[in-house]
């Protein structure tokens, strides 16, 4: 019992951060529909700064809210440099040029900085635990669900309440009809691109508090699968994305806690066998609106 | 309020414009008349920035206004009604209207949200449900409303019959007609050429991208002849299959 409730607690942290990373990845495709490959540097760029700050002798308090505002940054930066040049170019130009960007980021950190991961130490309430109704809780996990929750509800707020997420939501069906009611689609691009990067710091913050180290390629892995939890949701539907991510966390944490052991090193690859399968399903996902085209 | 000068625009190697000219008088309804393919829709398309035209001038007021972008020409007080209406279906009725209002300046942005449905009571009953689910009459309407929330003070209007039933479009004819005496300028771009000029003091017949006609509204009324050569009888029905090669001109005007 013990057991189920803590693999659960685990599914519903790790979910959480594949929550945010694809929710920010489909935040940003449902109005450019631009995959951004370089979403994993907007892990991967917090998490840098973070530990620059750590270095300089800041504490958690002050480092980590400063990794959610450098995602946010980064991300405007990006969109300002890399993807405005290229916003009017096909899909394909665009995908390109976040490969590109990707590739630029991680060499950069790898020449500049090191190629090697460096310890970025969490503070000791993070690693400690407690217990509830005779259960016990990580702080972590704590950490993990209420900063998620927050951001979720911060993120609903604005998009249903604020003028420029109600833009966006618009520019998701109809980006020109958006210029035309004399919204900047500069600005609504930019602001997709900011709550895309702060999401991402989000994450970064959660999971640098599992991990304890930076590197250069941190960022692919969780990318990856935010990508796969958007194909699972249903590409460009919010909602979805978040569903999907919380359903891979779980599968994977279920995965690696039941496997025997013989097969434990496949866990992907019993993730991705089940996605497929899901995929044979429910081809466009599951919140996906069904496209006309069938092959 | 508005002069168009010599406007040339094409879509790829598609000469859509070729050097048209029209005016618009502050307070009149000018009608642009003309087939499918005509070149209507890439008038306004050119008028409002959505597309780059090659030569010639927009001038609103006096000021040059030519190849601004779309979102700058609105908050000048240009607002597009555009082909197939465009409402955000996933938005409500209401959040719809707020958008509409984004170009405003100062003041709350509801603050003649009342005085206009007035114009639009469907619209008041609707305000919290999903624009997707309005009838075409009242999407229409709202694509309309939605418009006129941004203060606009040239209102372009592109086929808003278009998919009407002829019971609803003779309803929407009489609203526009009561828009112009609310003091509204509008530029009306019709298939339907005869409830059109009903309400239109000029008009323009524009044919294969040459503006063919100006003339007053009661004029062209009466002079079938002409009517027939350029925009066919009852509502444009004949015309439309006589020019779908040169269709490519009045697509909607996506980047």
């Amino acid at each position: 019992m013990t057991d189920v409730f803590q693999q659960i607690l685990n599914g519903v942290s790790l979910g959480a951060t594949y929550a945010l990373l694809a929710l920010g990845l489909a935040i940003v495709f449902s109005i450019l529909h631009l995959v951004n490959f370089a979403h994993g540097e907007l892990i991967t760029i917090p998490a840098y700064v973070m530990l620059g700050l750590y270095a300089a002798g800041l504490p958690w308090f002050v480092f980590a809210p400063a990794g959610v505002i450098a995602g946010v940054v980064a991300a405007l930066v990006m969109e300002r440099l890399a993807f405005r040049p290229v916003r009017h170019a096909s899909p394909t130009t665009m995908l390109l040029t976040s490969f590109g960007l990707s590739i630029f980021i991680q060499s950069f950190l790898q020449i500049l900085v090191s190629p090697r991961p460096q310890a970025l130490p969490q503070p000791e309430w993070l690693r400690s635990s407690f217990l509830l109704g005779g259960l016990r809780v990580q702080s972590e996990h704590l950490l993990t669900i209420g900063v998620t929750a927050a951001a979720l509800v911060g993120l609903v707020v604005l998009l249903r309440r604020s003028v420029i997420g109600t833009a966006m939501r618009a520019a998701a069906e109809d980006f020109d009809a958006v210029r035309l009611m004399g919204i900047k689609a500069n600005r609504v691009v930019a602001s997709a691109f900011a709550l895309s990067g702060g999401l991402a710091g989000v994450a970064a913050v959660l999971i640098l508090s599992r991990r304890g180290t930076v590197s250069p390629h941190m960022g692919l892995m969780p990318v990856l699968s935010a990508f796969v939890a958007n194909v699972i949701g249903g590409i460009g539907n919010l909602w979805g994305a978040v569903l999907g991510g919380f359903l891979l966390g779980f599968v994977e944490v279920a995965l690696r806690a039941w496997l025997p052991s013989q097969v434990a090193g496949f866990t992907t690859g019993f993730l991705f066998l089940f996605v497929g399968i899901l995929l044979l399903f429910k081809p466009e996902g599951l919140f996906g609106a069904r496209t006309a085209v069938r092959v | 309020m508005l002069v168009v000068e010599d406007l040339t625009a094409r879509y790829g190697p598609i000469e859509a414009l070729r050097s048209a000219s029209l005016r618009v008088g502050a307070g009149e309804i000018v009608a642009v008349l003309g087939p499918n393919g005509a070149g209507k829709t890439t008038m306004l398309a050119a008028i409002m920035g959505l597309i780059k035209p090659v030569s010639g001038r927009v001038l609103l007021q006096g000021r040059d206004i030519t190849r601004q972008d779309p979102e700058r020409v609105v908050r000048l007080g240009v607002s597009l009604v555009p082909e197939h209406r465009r409402i955000f279906k996933n938005l409500t009725v209401r959040e719809n209207l707020r958008l509409g209002a984004a170009a405003r300046r100062g003041g709350p942005w509801d603050a003649d949200l009342g005085g206009l449905l007035e114009l639009f009571p469907i619209l008041a009953e609707r305000m919290g449900q999903l624009a997707g689910f309005l009838s075409g009459g009242e999407a229409q309407q709202l694509a309309i409303a939605r418009a006129l929330m941004g203060a606009p003070r040239l209102l372009l209007l592109d086929e808003p019959s278009l998919g009407l039933a002829p019971r609803l479009v003779e309803s929407l004819f009489e609203l526009i007609a009561g828009m112009r005496a609310r003091g509204f300028t509008i530029l009306l771009v019709e298939q339907n050429a005869y409830q059109a000029l009903e309400i239109a003091d000029r008009a323009y017949v524009l044919s294969n991208g040459r503006i063919q006609v100006e003339a007053p509204a009661e004029v062209l009324r009466d002079e079938e002849e002409l009517m027939r050569a350029y925009v066919g009888t009852g509502g444009g029905q004949a015309a439309a299959g006589a020019t779908a090669e040169r269709g490519a001109g009045d697509r909607r005007a996506a980047p």
